[in-house]
């Protein structure tokens, strides 16, 4: 197709990244890790419909090294992708288009979804009974 | 001077064929997912470390069972609409971008269904 040879739009070469512009690439990149996170409620569900073997081989994988630093990259990707969705829905009503509104929107986002993610953790914790 | 038929502007599906359902159903479905994930994540923390019968009991209860069922299927449309634009944008050779569309919606609809399968089985068991 004639289509195929159009250069990228931003241009990735000579395009220099933002504050905003980078906070909306990882709207997508952590879209984009929320649907293979996805992946993990679909086997805990599946696996506890299965039965307690493979349930608990789900909670050993959640509960490794591993699972929780993919768990703790979720739980930060669910928080932003949240936070900067609604950001957005706000964007959708027509407002808050201002540039310095953008900013700090952004910057607010950031903060919150960095504050949800460790209060996350540490009620997580305190729930198994580790704090 | 606009050179659509009055048909087509009463239809109102613009060049993309499906006028805003796609962009529409990406909110109707984030609008949803605010209260959905709110309340799944505080409920896992409340079960992290869970064992099968505490899982099975939380899983069971009705309104639990029907809150995961709206979060799995609002979960796998915004997810599928949004990695389908994902796809648009940065496939360019078309066979595979029309492939992987079709793979991501088969996979959505496969895993959603599965999901709310599991929650049933579980809820009725």
């Amino acid at each position: 197709m004639a289509t195929d040879n159009r250069p990228l739009s931003p241009h990735l070469q000579v395009y220099r990244p933002q504050f905003t512009s980078v906070l909306s690439i990882l709207h997508r990149i952590t879209g984009i890790g929320l649907a293979v996170g996805t992946l993990l409620l679909v086997w805990w569900l599946i696996a506890a419909a299965a039965g307690p073997t493979e349930f608990d081989a789900v909670q050993n994988f959640i509960g490794s090294i591993v699972g929780r630093i993919l768990l703790l990259a979720w739980s930060f990707a669910l928080y932003y992708h949240l936070c900067n969705g609604i950001r957005h829905l706000v964007w959708d009503a027509g407002k808050g288009f201002e540039l310095s509104t953008a900013f700090a929107s952004g910057w607010l986002v950031v903060v919150a979804a960095v504050v949800l993610t460790v209060i996350s953790w540490v009620a997580g914790y305190a729930s198994l009974g580790g704090l | 001077m606009n050179m659509r038929s009055p048909l087509s502007r009463a239809r109102g599906l613009g060049s993309a064929k499906s006028g805003t359902d796609h962009w529409w159903m990406q909110r109707l479905t984030a609008l949803a997912l605010i209260p959905l994930v709110i309340w799944f994540v505080v409920s896992m923390i409340i079960v992290t470390g869970a064992d099968h019968a505490a899982a099975v009991e939380f899983i069971s209860s009705p309104i639990n069972s029907v809150l995961l069922i709206l979060l799995i299927v609002a979960t796998f449309i915004h997810g599928q609409l949004g990695l389908t634009v994902v796809i648009e944008d940065y496939i360019h050779t078309r066979w595979l971008e029309v492939g992987l569309i079709i793979a991501v919606k088969g996979a959505a609809i496969f895993l959603g269904v599965a999901s709310v399968y599991a929650v049933i089985a579980i809820a009725l068991n």
